[in-house]
């Protein structure tokens, strides 16, 4: 291929995947500052895999870790981070950041 | 404070427990106190590694790298100790004869201490680098509630270690003829615990697409969070909302181990057979 199009045809099959991504998953952002998340309460579709796109702006790592949602993940200070729920029964899942089990809390309510 | 020991407290169990019941699987064993040392520097090292890593080990595989190499190590970890399950297997009626010919069996180089070292390693490894992130981030935090709770994280280290020595001591209460099969079927159950483990990583991963949904729920009778509950999921991979692939993982674990236990114990039994035995006399046979 021409590189001409290259970079056309790069922009065309980002903008096609991007867009059966956001058809197949909800996506939903989440931002970790000052120990705390925003937002804390999460609606998700019931029956439906959700991703969670989790920005820590905080400096130091904390741990996304939820036993209702079987998922443990650590986030870095400054990073971003990817949760995949699997597909929720309707319900409350309480989640919260293991490092500041104190301020860090939230719930993915399945609806 | 307190929260901060709680935190260390759990984290440090958790690799502590399977380290003990590794100490008693190899109890008599020489040299053992050395690999398992060195499995446990490995994993104290290679948790500040993955400390500090743990933003680019994250970014890897679209953002998946970390629940990959959680899967990895657990699974290592599970090769190792059906390793160890199956060696035993095959050495099991000297086991009970005497302990000695398992001294003697590891000096010719057979038992796979190494797979025992590496299993301390990758235990430590795993929960270490979660300790060391938070006390990290408590240090770097700092201020005086920053060395209290650095105390606490201390403290939690300790009384981990000091629960982890006590679960050691009370296995070796175990007679002697039993312990090797008592040890056989706890690092069984371990292992299975941990192929649910990583069954779990990958599919947060979102590598495993199938049996994602939750086969029953007795998180009210008891919970993940608990003492016990934390205890259990660590023992015999006990958890109060299993996915349908964790049950598949752990009964896979389950069958691979006992199978090739029983593989190899009848191959044992049937060279031990054809092995001239000179010094017992027939009588006794």
């Amino acid at each position: 291929m021409h590189s001409r199009y290259l970079l056309p045809a790069l922009a065309a099959s980002a903008w096609l995947a991007g867009a059966t991504w956001v058809e197949a998953e909800t996506a939903i952002d989440v931002t970790i500052k000052d120990h705390r998340f925003t937002p804390s309460e999460i609606h998700v579709p019931a029956g439906k895999p959700a991703v969670l796109n989790i920005k820590n702006e905080d400096a130091t790592a904390e741990e996304f870790d939820s036993s209702a949602l079987k998922i443990e993940k650590v986030i870095a200070g400054g990073k971003q981070g990817t949760v995949r729920l699997r597909p929720l029964d309707a319900g409350r899942y309480p989640f919260m950041g293991e490092y500041h089990a104190g301020t860090a809390q939230g719930v993915v309510v399945a609806e | 404070m307190l929260a901060t020991l709680l935190i260390v407290f759990r984290e440090v169990i958790e690799a502590g427990l399977i380290v003990g019941i590794v100490l008693a699987a190899t109890k008599g064993v020489p040299r053992r106190g050395l690999f398992v040392s060195y499995g446990i520097a490995g994993g104290v090292a290679g948790a500040c590694l993955v400390a500090a890593f743990a933003s680019e080990i994250g970014d890897l595989f679209e953002g998946s790298g970390q629940e990959l190499f959680n899967a990895a190590i657990l699974l290592i970890a599970v090769g190792m100790l059906t390793w160890h399950n199956v060696w035993m297997a095959s050495h099991g009626r000297a086991i009970a004869q005497e302990m000695r010919q398992v001294g003697q069996a590891v000096a010719s180089g057979q038992e796979p201490l190494a797979a025992l070292a590496i299993v301390c390693g990758v235990a430590v490894l795993r929960e270490g680098s979660e300790v060391v992130l938070f006390l990290y981030g408590i240090a770097a935090s700092g201020g005086t509630s920053g060395l209290g709770m650095l105390a606490g994280g201390v403290l939690g280290l300790l009384a981990g270690a000091g629960v982890s020595a006590l679960m050691y001591l009370g296995l070796l209460t175990v007679p002697a003829r039993y312990l090797f099969s008592f040890t056989s079927g706890l690092i069984t159950l371990l292992a299975e615990g941990l192929a649910a483990q990583a069954a779990a990583f990958l599919q947060q991963a979102g590598y495993i697409e199938a049996l994602t949904s939750t086969v029953w729920d007795t998180s009210w009778l008891l919970s993940d969070d608990s003492v016990l509950g934390r205890l259990l999921h660590t023992l015999i991979g006990y958890t109060d909302r299993p996915s349908g692939a964790q049950l598949v993982a752990y009964l896979l674990t389950v069958a691979i181990i006992v199978g090739l236990m029983r593989l190899q114990r009848s191959h044992g039994a049937g060279a031990a057979r054809l092995k001239p035995v000179p010094a017992e006399p027939a009588s006794t046979i």
